[in-house]
C-alpha cells in the first residue's frame, strides 16, 4: 500500500494568498478596494484643501439667491427675482420637455424611416439608406448648430412675419421663433382634467376586462374605439358641463412684434428638430433590427394556424420583436435626453445652460453646480435604466 | 380518316417559350421592385420627385456655380447667386486641418498622420508577415505621436492652445479609441466577474460615467479637475479632454462587450472550465475572442460615437473644425458664409465615420463563420 509521504500541509503560507485559488480572489478584492478606496480619498483631500486655500466654503445657500438672469423659455413662473434654484427647476423642465418632444417625433419619423428601409421598393429603401447614413455620421453638434442658423436666415424678422402669416391670427414664423395660439385655463378647468385622468385609469380597467372576457367566452370586443370613445367623450361633456374653461389665446400681430399666444423660441425648435433628425436616424435602425430578427418561419407557422394577416402581426411578430426593439429604444431615450445638454451651445436655457451655466458662472460655485448638476442626470438616467431592467426581467425568456 | 387529323397530339417536344416579356430583364426588375402596388408605384414616384428636386440643386450648388477663387463672400455672390463660396475652405484649409500651428511645423503632424497609418496596418491586417514584431512596434506609435505633436527632445515645443482642427479631432479620437479598448474590456471583465467588490466597483464607474452626459464631464475637466489635483499639478486642458473622452467611451465599450460576453453560451465557459484553464487563460483563449467579434458592430458604433463626440470641446473653447466656424464668420469678409462652413465640416466627419462603419460590415462579414 502506498500512502503520500508528504503529510497534508495545513499550515498558511503567505504566498498562497496569490498562489491559491481559495484566497485570490478575497486579496484581489481587498487590493482593488484599498486602491478605489486611497483615489477617492485623495481626490476628497485635495479638493477639501484647495477649496481651503481659495478661501470656499462648500454650501448649497446660493441655491436661494436672486438668480438674477432671464430665460427666454420656461413653463413655470420664473423671473430675475427668483432663487438660482428656481431657474436650476426651468432648466431641469426645458431639458425634460425637449427630451420628450425629440423622444415623440424621433420615434414617429424613425419608426417610418425604418419600415421604408425595410421596403422591397429600391428606390425607398435606397433614399432611406441615403438619410440614416447621412445623419449618423455627421456629429450632432453641427446638426444642432445648423438647423440654428438655417432657422435664424430663413424665417423672416418678427416685422415682416406679421405681414405673412403662415396662419393669419394664429401662427407666425419668425426667426426668433413660432407664435402659435396657446392655452388658457380659467376656474373649473381641474375638473376637465380629472375626468380625462378617471377616463385614462378607466380605459385600464376596461380592457383587462374584456381580455378576460374573451378568455372566457372567446368573444372579441372592438377595444380600440370602445377606448378611444371612452378617453374622449366624458371629457367633452365635462368641458361643457364646467362652462368651457380651456380657452386658446392666440398672438396678436401689432405693428413691429407680436404679442400673446405661446412662443416657442428658435433654439428650442433648432434643438428639437436637430435632435429629432438625428435620433430617428438611429430609431430607424432598432426598428430595422427588430423586425428583421424575426425569422420568417414564424409568420408562415401563423398563417398556417390559419391566423389573417393581421392578427398574425399583432399576436405573433410584433409581440417578439418588441422584445428586440424596446431595450434599445429605451436606451436611445435616454440618449437623447443626455444629448439635449448640447442646448447649451445654442442657447437654450436647459439644466446645463442654467445650473452649469450662467448660475455656475454667477456664483463661481464649480464644486456645487457640478454635483447637482452629475446628480441630477444620473437620477434621470438610473430611473430610466431601472424602467428598462425591470421590462427585460419581464418579458425575458427563462432558459437555463 | 388519317392519324394527322388529330391536331392537339404533339409528336415532337415543344420548344420552350421566353418568359412573358416584362418580367424579366430591367422591365421586369422595374415593374417587380418598384411599380408591383399602387402603394409602391405612389411611393417611387415620390422619391424619384424628391431625388429629381434636390439633387440637380445641390451639385449645381457645390460644383457647378460654386466659387474657388475669391477674397471675400461679397466677392463670391458677385460672380454667382446660387453657388457655393468654397475660397473660405482655399483660404484657411489649413486652420481647419491643423487649427493654429505654426505653419512651418506641418510636417511633424502630417508625419504623425502618416505613421498613425503604418502602426494601424498590423493592427488591421491580419495576414501580415511578422505581425507580432509589427504590432510591437505599433504600440511605441503613441510616445512617437505625443514628441512630434507637441515637440520637446530636440523638436521645438508646440503648445497645446496652438493644436485645433482636424488635428485636434485626430488626437482625441485615436487616443480615446485606443485606450478605451483595453480600459472598455478591464470594466467589462470585472463586471460579469463573480467577485462581489471588483464587481460593484465597475457597475459604479460605468453607471456614473453612463448617467451623465459628456458635456459635463468636459465640465468638470474644464473648470473641476484643478480641485482634484494636488496643489502645483496641472494638466494640459487637451490631455484632461483626452482622459475625460477616454473613461467616457470606455464605460459605453464595457457594456458593448459585456454584451458579447453575455451572448456567448454558457457551455463556452463550462468547456474552458472543464479543460482545466484558468481565468485569464480562458479569458484569453477562449472566451474574449468569441466575445468581442461577436461585439464589433457595438464596439465600431462606439468609435464613430467617440469621434463625433469630440466636436463637443467646441463648448470648452478648444479649436476643433466646427470650434473654427465662429472666428471664421467673426472675420469681416466671411460674415454670412455658414452653409458652406458646416457643409465642409460634416462632409469631413462623413468620410471618417462611414469609413469605420464600413470596415467594420467588412469585418462583421470575414467573422461571420456560421455561429448564430
Amino acid at each position: 500500500m502506498s500512502t503520500s509521504t508528504v503529510p497534508a500541509d495545513n499550515s498558511f503560507q503567505f504566498s498562497q494568498l496569490w498562489r491559491d485559488a481559495r484566497y485570490r480572489s478575497y486579496t484581489i478584492q481587498i487590493i482593488a478596494l484599498i486602491v478605489a478606496l486611497s483615489v477617492v480619498m485623495m481626490l476628497i483631500g485635495n479638493a477639501v484643501e484647495n477649496l481651503e486655500a481659495l478661501g470656499k466654503d462648500f454650501n448649497f445657500g446660493f441655491l436661494f439667491e436672486p438668480a438674477g438672469y432671464d430665460i427666454g423659455q420656461m413653463l413655470v413662473e420664473y423671473t430675475s427675482a427668483s432663487g438660482h434654484w428656481k431657474a436650476a427647476l426651468v432648466g431641469l423642465l426645458n431639458t425634460l420637455l425637449v427630451a420628450f418632444l425629440a423622444c415623440v417625433t424621433a420615434t414617429l419619423i424613425g419608426v417610418f424611416v425604418g419600415v421604408l428601409r425595410l421596403s422591397n421598393n429600391w428606390v425607398v429603401s435606397r433614399l432611406m439608406a441615403v438619410y440614416i447614413e447621412g445623419v449618423r455620421n455627421v456629429p450632432l453638434l453641427l446638426q444642432i448648430l445648423a438647423w440654428y442658423a438655417v432657422f435664424i436666415h430663413v424665417f423672416p424678422t418678427p416685422k415682416q412675419a406679421v405681414k405673412a402669416p403662415v396662419i393669419e391670427g394664429a401662427v407666425y414664423a419668425t426667426n426668433r421663433g413660432f407664435y402659435v395660439p396657446g392655452l388658457t385655463f380659467d376656474g373649473g378647468y381641474q375638473i376637465v382634467v380629472a375626468v380625462l385622468l378617471a377616463s385614462i385609469c378607466g380605459i385600464f380597467v376596461f380592457r383587462r376586462w374584456a381580455r378576460q372576457r374573451q378568455e372566457a367566452t372567446g368573444q372579441i370586443l372592438p377595444v380600440g374605439y370602445i377606448s378611444l370613445g371612452i378617453l374622449i367623450v366624458p371629457a367633452v361633456l365635462a368641458y361643457f358641463a364646467s362652462g368651457m374653461p380651456i380657452g386658446l389665446d392666440y398672438p396678436v400681430a401689432g405693428r413691429f412684434n407680436l404679442k400673446g399666444g405661446l412662443k416657442v423660441g428658435t433654439p428650442l425648435i433648432a434643438l428639437w428638430f436637430a435632435l429629432s433628425i438625428y435620433s430617428a436616424a438611429f430609431v430607424a435602425e432598432i426598428v430595422r433590427a427588430g423586425i428583421m430578427a424575426i425569422s420568417k418561419g414564424q409568420t408562415e407557422a401563423a398563417y398556417a394556424l390559419g391566423l389573417r394577416p393581421k392578427r398574425t402581426m399583432s399576436l405573433v411578430v410584433l409581440p417578439q420583436s418588441l422584445r428586440i426593439i424596446i431595450p434599445p429604444m429605451i436606451s436611445n431615450y435616454l440618449n437623447i435626453t443626455k444629448n439635449s445638454s448640447l442646448a447649451i451651445a445654442v442657447g437654450y436655457m436647459d439644466l446645463t445652460g442654467t445650473l452649469g451655466g450662467i448660475t455656475l458662472n454667477q456664483t463661481g460655485r464649480e464644486m456645487e453646480c457640478m454635483l447637482l448638476l452629475m446628480a441630477t442626470y444620473l437620477l434621470i438616467s438610473l430611473s430610466i435604466s431601472a424602467v428598462m431592467n425591470f421590462y427585460n426581467e419581464s418579458v425575458k425568456l427563462k432558459g437555463r | 380518316m388519317s392519324e394527322n387529323n388529330f391536331a392537339f397530339v404533339s409528336t415532337s417536344e415543344k420548344p420552350q417559350l421566353p418568359p412573358p416579356q416584362g418580367t424579366t430583364g430591367a422591365v421586369g426588375w422595374i415593374r417587380e421592385n418598384l411599380f408591383s402596388s399602387p402603394l409602391n408605384t405612389i411611393l417611387t414616384l415620390l422619391s424619384i420627385f424628391a431625388v429629381y428636386s434636390t439633387v440637380p440643386g445641390v451639385v449645381n450648388w457645390a460644383f457647378v456655380d460654386s466659387v474657388w477663387n475669391a477674397n471675400s463672400l461679397d466677392e463670391c455672390r458677385a460672380l454667382t447667386d446660387n453657388g457655393a463660396c468654397w475660397a473660405v475652405i482655399r483660404e484657411r484649409y489649413h486652420q481647419f486641418l491643423f487649427g493654429f500651428y505654426p505653419s512651418e511645423l506641418y510636417w511633424r503632424p502630417i508625419l504623425a498622420f502618416v505613421l498613425l497609418f503604418l502602426a494601424l496596418v498590423p493592427a488591421l491586417w491580419d495576414g501580415m508577415p511578422k505581425r507580432s514584431t509589427a504590432l510591437m512596434a505599433s504600440m511605441a506609435y503613441p510616445f512617437v505621436a505625443f514628441w512630434l505633436i507637441w515637440g520637446g527632445f530636440g523638436l521645438e515645443p508646440v503648445s497645446s492652445t496652438k493644436l485645433g482642427g482636424l488635428l485636434l479631432t485626430m488626437i482625441i479620437g485615436v487616443s480615446g479609441i485606443s485606450f478605451s479598448l483595453p480600459i472598455g474590456i478591464v470594466l467589462a471583465l470585472s463586471r460579469s466577474s463573480n467577485l462581489p467588490i471588483v464587481k460593484s466597483l465597475a457597475i459604479i464607474f460605468i453607471e456614473f460615467i453612463r448617467g451623465v452626459p459628456l458635456i459635463t464631464l468636459l465640465f468638470v475637466a474644464h473648470v473641476l479637475l484643478n480641485y482634484f489635483l494636488p496643489k502645483g499639478v496641472n494638466f494640459d486642458i487637451v490631455l484632461r479632454v483626452v482622459i475625460m473622452v477616454t473613461f467616457f467611451a470606455s464605460a459605453y465599450m464595457a457594456e458593448v462587450i459585456r454584451g458579447g460576453l453575455a451572448a456567448l453560451p454558457k457551455g463556452q465557459y463550462e468547456a474552458a472550465d472543464a479543460l482545466g484553464l484558468g481565468y485569464w487563460q480562458s479569458m484569453r483563449l477562449i472566451i474574449l475572442p468569441q466575445a468581442l467579434k461577436i461585439s464589433i458592430p457595438g464596439i465600431v458604433n462606439t468609435f464613430i460615437g467617440l469621434f463625433k463626440d469630440t466636436t463637443l470641446v467646441l463648448i470648452i473653447g478648444l479649436m476643433d473644425p466646427l470650434g473654427l466656424v465662429a472666428p471664421t464668420l467673426a472675420d469681416q469678409r466671411w460674415n454670412g458664409i455658414f452653409v458652406e462652413l458646416y457643409a465642409f465640416i460634416a462632409f469631413m466627419f462623413f468620410i471618417f465615420c462611414f469609413a469605420m462603419s464600413r470596415y467594420s460590415m467588412y469585418l462583421e462579414r470575414k467573422l461571420h463563420t456560421g455561429h448564430r
